[in-house]
C-alpha cells in the first residue's frame, strides 16, 4: 500500500526530526530527505547523550561501575545489572546462592513487564492514542511500588551485588508480586480489547514497517525485533544463565516482519514473564542471598570474559578485558538498541512518515543505551 | 432590513460570547473528562474542581508573546488564524437553539454552514503555507485532502435528510421531526419514507463525518502530534494559537449541532407533545442534546488511536462514500413509493 | 466482497469494545495521588541522600576510617577528621556530601562497617541553587539532635 509511486531524488527536500522531537522519544535526530510525505532516505545521527560510559569502566573498580549499569536503559536496568553482575561472577568464580538466583529472576521478570508497559503505552502514543499509556503507567506503579520496597529505588535499582543481592525480599513483596500476578493477567485482558484489537491500530501496523530475518541478521537485531520476524533467539533459553532452564515458559515467535508481528511478541512476553514469576515465586528456596565466601577485593584473575542476558530490548552483551588490576583494562558492551535502531535507515526507505515513525516505535528505542 | 441586520450583529455579538464561554469551558471538559478516562482526577487546582483553569489559561495565552519567527509571510501569517476563527462564528447565526431563538433562519442555512466550513480548511492551508515549515506545510497539505475527502460524504448525507424534509432551512428541518423521539430522523421508519434501514448508519456516517470534520482525533492527522509536532499550529503562540483553538471548539460545537439538528430533532423534547411537559419546545433539550454529542466526541478522542492519511481516505471513499450514495438513491426510491 | 463487509463489521465491533473500556474507567475513582496536598509514605529501605548516624550523646558514629570515600564512585564524598590531644580516635570534623553528583547508589552505606552512615528518607529536594545540594553532613545531624 505504500510502494505505488516511484520517488524522485531531485523533488526532495530534508526533513529533520529530533534531536527534540515528540516521537524519538529524547534525543535522536533522524534526517529524512522526502519527497511529499514519502521517505526517500532517511539517516540516523546519535550521540547526543554520550556519557564515555565504557571508558568510566576504566577508572573505576568493579564494585564502582555498578550503578552505571542501570543508567544506560533506565527501563530495564534490572537486566542490565544482571548482565554486569554476571560477568563479574564468571571471572572471578563467585558462587551465587539458589535463592539470590531466584530473586534475581523474579526482579528481572517484574522489571521486564514494566519495560514492555512504558513501550506499549508510548507506543500507543506515537499512534495518537493517549489513554493506553495512563493504564500502563498505572500498572507499571504497582511494579515500581513492589521494587522500590525492596531495593529501595524506583529506576536505577543497583540492586544485584557480586555473588548475591543488595538486601533480601521479605513476605510483603511476595504477596504483593502475586497480587500484581493476579491483576496484570486481568489488565492484559483489557489491553487486548482495546489495544491489541482496534482496527485503527491494526491497519496501521499489519503489513507495515517490514523487516526480514535476513535484515536482522545482517544488522544484527535481537530480542522482540528478531523475534517478530521469525528468528526464534532468545539469551534466557539459547545461552541459558542464572536459574532460567528450570523455569517452563515459551518464546513467543512471530513470522511475519511487521509493526503488529513485533507488537504481539512484546505483549505475549508480558504473559510469558507473569509464569515464570509464578513459578519462581513457588519454587523459592530459602537461605542466604549472598556468598558465604566471597573476595573482600574484586579483582578478577586477567582474561577475556564475556556474558548476555535477554533485556526488554534484546541481547546485552558484556565483553570485560581484565589485566588483573582493580579496574577492567576494556569493558566492551554490547547493547540490543543500537542494533536495532540501525534497521531503520534501510527499512523506512519508501515508506510514509507517519508509518515511519510508527515503525521507530516498534523498535523500541532507548537512547541512552544506544549512545551510552 | 435594518432590524434583521441589528438581530444579525447581536447575533455574532451572543455567538462570541457563546463560543468564548464554550471553548473555554469544553476545553475544560475535555481535560476533566481525559482525565476521568484515564484514571486521574485532571484539572482540580484553580477552584472547584478546577472550574477557574480556563480564565487563567485564557489570561496566560493573551499575555503571552505573539511570535512571529523569521521570513514568515506575515499577512498570510495573520490572518489565518482569524479565518479559523470567524466562520465557525457566523455559522451561529443559522442554528435555531429554540423554535423562536434563531438569529436569521435563512432558507439555504445547511448550504452556508457547508460553505463556512469549508472556509475554516482553507484556514488551515493558509496557516500551513505562511507558516515556513515544513511540518506545518505537510500538516495543510494533509488537511485540504481530509476535508475533500469528508465533505463529499457529509453532504450526500445531509442532502438525504433534506430531501426526507423537502427544505434547507434547519428550522424547517427540526420541525418534521417534532413529536417524539421515535420521529427523530435517526430512526428507521419515517412517515415520509417509510422503513428505511440505512437511516442509522447514515447518522454514524454524518458523527464521522463531523469528527474528521474538525479535525479530532482519532481524524487529527492536521495536528498528529507525535509526528508533525503540532502540524498548521506549530509556530503559532499566544492568541494566535488562542485562535485556532478557540475556532477548533467552536467547530466541534457547529458539528454537534448540525448532527442534533439532522438527526436527533433539534430542540424538540424527546417524548413530544404529550401536553405535561412544559418544555417541549426548549433551548434547553438542545443544549443538553449537543453536549451529549460533544461528551461522545471526547470521549472517542480519549479511546483510539489516531489513523494515518491512507487509511482515512481509504475509510472515506471505500465505505463512507458508497454507502451515502447508496442511502440517497434508496431514500430517493422511497419517497417516490410513499 | 466478503471481506468488504466482515472488515465493516468487525472494525465497528473493536471500536465499540474499546470504547466499552474507556466508559468502564470514567465513572471510577481516580487513582492518582493529589500530591502537594498528600504524599506517599516512603519505603523504610528507600535510598535518598545519606545522613549521619549519632551515638547516645549526638556525636556521629563515624570514626573517619574514609572507607565511604573511596567507595564513592562518582568522589561526591569529603570528609576530615582531628585527633584532639590525649585521645587516641579520631574524631569528625567535616563531612561534606556533594549531592549534585551523587547517584544514589548506596556504595558509601554498604562499605561502613561502623554503623555510621544510612539513607535519608528525604526526596523533595529542589532548589534553584547548586550550593544548596552541597550538604555539611555534620551540621545535619547536630540539627537532628535539636
Amino acid at each position: 500500500m505504500t510502494e505505488p509511486i516511484t520517488l524522485q531524488q531531485d523533488e526532495t527536500f530534508v526533513l529533520n526530526v529530533g534531536p527534540q522531537h515528540p516521537a524519538t522519544h529524547g534525543v535522536l535526530r533522524v534526517k529524512m530527505t522526502m519527497d511529499g510525505e514519502y521517505i526517500y532516505n532517511a539517516e540516523t545521527v546519535l550521540g547526543y547523550i554520550h556519557r564515555m560510559h565504557e571508558k568510566m569502566a576504566e577508572n573505576r573498580t568493579y564494585p564502582q561501575y555498578m550503578p552505571n549499569m542501570g543508567r544506560l536503559d533506565y527501563l530495564s536496568a534490572m537486566s542490565f545489572n544482571h548482565g554486569y553482575a554476571l560477568v563479574v561472577e564468571r571471572a572471578c568464580n563467585i558462587e551465587v546462592p539458589e535463592r539470590a538466583e531466584y530473586i534475581r529472576v523474579i526482579t528481572v521478570e517484574l522489571n521486564r513487564i514494566a519495560s514492555h508497559l512504558v513501550w506499549l503505552g508510548a507506543y500507543v502514543l506515537d499512534l495518537g492514542g493517549f489513554t493506553p499509556l495512563m493504564y500502563c503507567f498505572d500498572d507499571r506503579e504497582q511494579i515500581l511500588d513492589l521494587l522500590e520496597a525492596v531495593t529501595g529505588s524506583r529506576l536505577t535499582y543497583c540492586y544485584f551485588r557480586f555473588g548475591g543481592l543488595y538486601n533480601d525480599i521479605d513476605d510483603d513483596f511476595i504477596t504483593g508480586t502475586r497480587a500484581f500476578i493476579k491483576r496484570m493477567r486481568k489488565e492484559l485482558k483489557m489491553y487486548a480489547k482495546l489495544v491489541t484489537g482496534n482496527i485503527i491500530l491494526m491497519k496501521r501496523l499489519k503489513g507495515h514497517g517490514p523487516v526480514d530475518q535476513n535484515m536482522c541478521q545482517r544488522y544484527g537485531a535481537t530480542g522482540p525485533v528478531a523475534r517478530g520476524s521469525g528468528i526464534n533467539y532468545d539469551v534466557r533459553r539459547n545461552e541459558p544463565y542464572s536459574v532460567y532452564p528450570e523455569f517452563d515458559f515459551e518464546v513467543p515467535v512471530y513470522g511475519e516482519g511487521d509493526s503488529y508481528a513485533r507488537y504481539l511478541v512484546r505483549m505475549e512476553e508480558m504473559e510469558q514473564s507473569l509464569r515464570i514469576i509464578e513459578q519462581a515465586l513457588d519454587k523459592l528456596p530459602d537461605g542466604p542471598v549472598n556468598p558465604k565466601k566471597k573476595p573482600k577485593l574484586i579483582k578478577p584473575p586477567p582474561g577475556d570474559y564475556y556474558a548476555a542476558v535477554e533485556t526488554a530490548r534484546g541481547n546485552f552483551g558484556i565483553r570485560m578485558v581484565s589485566d588483573g588490576g582493580k579496574n577492567a583494562y576494556r569493558l566492551k558492551l554490547r547493547s540490543p538498541t543500537y542494533s536495532n535502531m540501525h534497521l531503520f535507515d534501510e527499512a523506512c526507505r519508501g515508506m510514509l512518515i507517519a508509518d515511519a515513525l510508527a515503525f521507530m516505535g516498534s523498535l523500541d528505542l532507548v537512547i541512552p543505551e544506544m549512545d551510552r | 432590513m435594518s432590524l434583521t441586520l441589528f438581530n444579525v450583529i447581536l447575533a455574532v455579538f451572543i455567538a462570541i460570547c457563546f463560543v468564548g464561554a464554550n471553548a473555554a469551558y469544553l476545553v475544560w471538559c475535555e481535560r476533566k473528562g481525559a482525565g476521568l478516562f484515564q484514571r486521574r482526577p485532571g484539572p482540580m487546582e484553580n477552584g472547584p474542581w478546577g472550574l477557574l483553569q480556563p480564565p487563567v489559561d485564557g489570561v496566560k495565552l493573551m499575555t503571552k508573546q505573539l511570535l512571529i519567527p523569521g521570513g514568515v509571510d506575515k499577512a498570510i501569517f495573520m490572518v489565518a488564524p482569524v479565518l479559523a476563527m470567524f466562520p465557525a462564528l457566523i455559522s451561529f447565526v443559522t442554528i435555531p437553539f429554540s423554535d423562536n431563538i434563531v438569529a436569521h433562519p435563512i432558507d439555504v442555512g445547511v448550504l452556508m454552514i457547508f460553505a463556512f466550513a469549508a472556509l475554516g480548511g482553507m484556514s488551515l492551508l493558509v496557516a500551513g503555507w505562511g507558516s515556513r515549515n515544513k511540518y506545518s506545510m505537510i500538516s495543510s497539505v494533509r488537511a485540504v485532502s481530509q476535508t475533500v475527502a469528508y465533505e463529499i460524504p457529509l453532504m450526500i448525507t445531509t442532502i438525504t435528510i433534506v430531501m426526507i424534509s423537502g427544505s434547507l432551512n434547519l428550522s424547517d428541518i427540526v420541525q418534521t421531526q417534532l413529536g417524539g423521539f421515535w420521529s427523530w430522523n435517526i430512526w428507521p421508519l419515517q412517515k415520509q419514507v417509510g422503513f428505511n434501514l440505512l437511516m442509522p448508519v447514515s447518522f454514524l456516517i454524518l458523527f464521522v463525518c463531523s469528527v474528521a470534520e474538525t479535525n479530532r482525533a482519532p481524524f487529527d492527522l492536521g495536528e498528529a502530534e507525535s509526528e508533525l509536532v503540532a502540524g498548521f499550529h506549530t509556530e503559532y503562540s499566544s492568541m494566535g494559537f488562542g485562535l485556532f483553538f478557540m475556532g477548533e471548539y467552536a467547530n466541534i460545537v457547529i458539528g454537534a449541532c448540525l448532527t442534533v439538528i439532522l438527526f436527533l430533532g433539534g430542540w424538540a423534547c424527546p417524548v413530544g407533545d404529550l401536553g405535561f411537559f412544559p418544555f417541549t419546545h426548549h433551548v434547553g433539550w438542545f443544549l443538553l442534546k449537543i453536549y451529549l454529542i460533544i461528551f461522545v466526541f471526547i470521549w472517542i478522542r480519549w479511546t483510539f488511536p489516531r489513523t494515518t492519511i491512507y487509511g482515512l481516505l481509504n475509510l472515506s471513499w471505500k465505505y463512507l462514500i458508497p454507502i451515502s450514495l447508496f442511502n440517497l438513491l434508496l431514500t430517493a426510491g422511497l419517497l417516490k413509493v410513499f | 466482497m466478503g471481506g468488504y463487509f466482515t472488515d465493516l463489521f468487525t472494525g465497528t465491533k473493536s471500536l465499540l469494545d474499546g470504547m466499552w473500556v474507556t466508559l468502564k474507567e470514567f465513572p471510577r475513582r481516580p487513582v492518582t495521588l493529589n500530591y502537594p496536598h498528600e504524599s506517599v509514605k516512603m519505603y523504610p529501605r528507600f535510598r535518598g541522600h545519606i545522613e549521619l548516624i549519632g551515638d547516645k550523646d549526638g556525636k556521629p558514629n563515624c570514626i573517619v576510617c574514609s572507607m565511604c570515600q573511596r567507595a564513592c564512585p562518582s568522589g561526591c564524598i569529603s570528609l576530615a577528621g582531628v585527633k584532639p590531644e590525649g585521645e587516641k580516635k579520631k574524631v569528625l570534623s567535616r563531612y561534606i556530601l556533594d549531592f549534585t553528583t551523587c547517584s544514589l547508589c548506596g556504595s558509601c552505606v554498604e562499605s561502613c562497617n561502623f554503623n555510621a552512615l544510612r539513607f535519608s528518607n528525604e526526596y523533595n529536594l529542589a532548589s534553584t541553587r547548586k550550593e544548596d545540594f552541597i550538604m555539611d553532613l555534620l551540621q545535619r545531624l547536630e540539627e537532628q539532635n535539636r
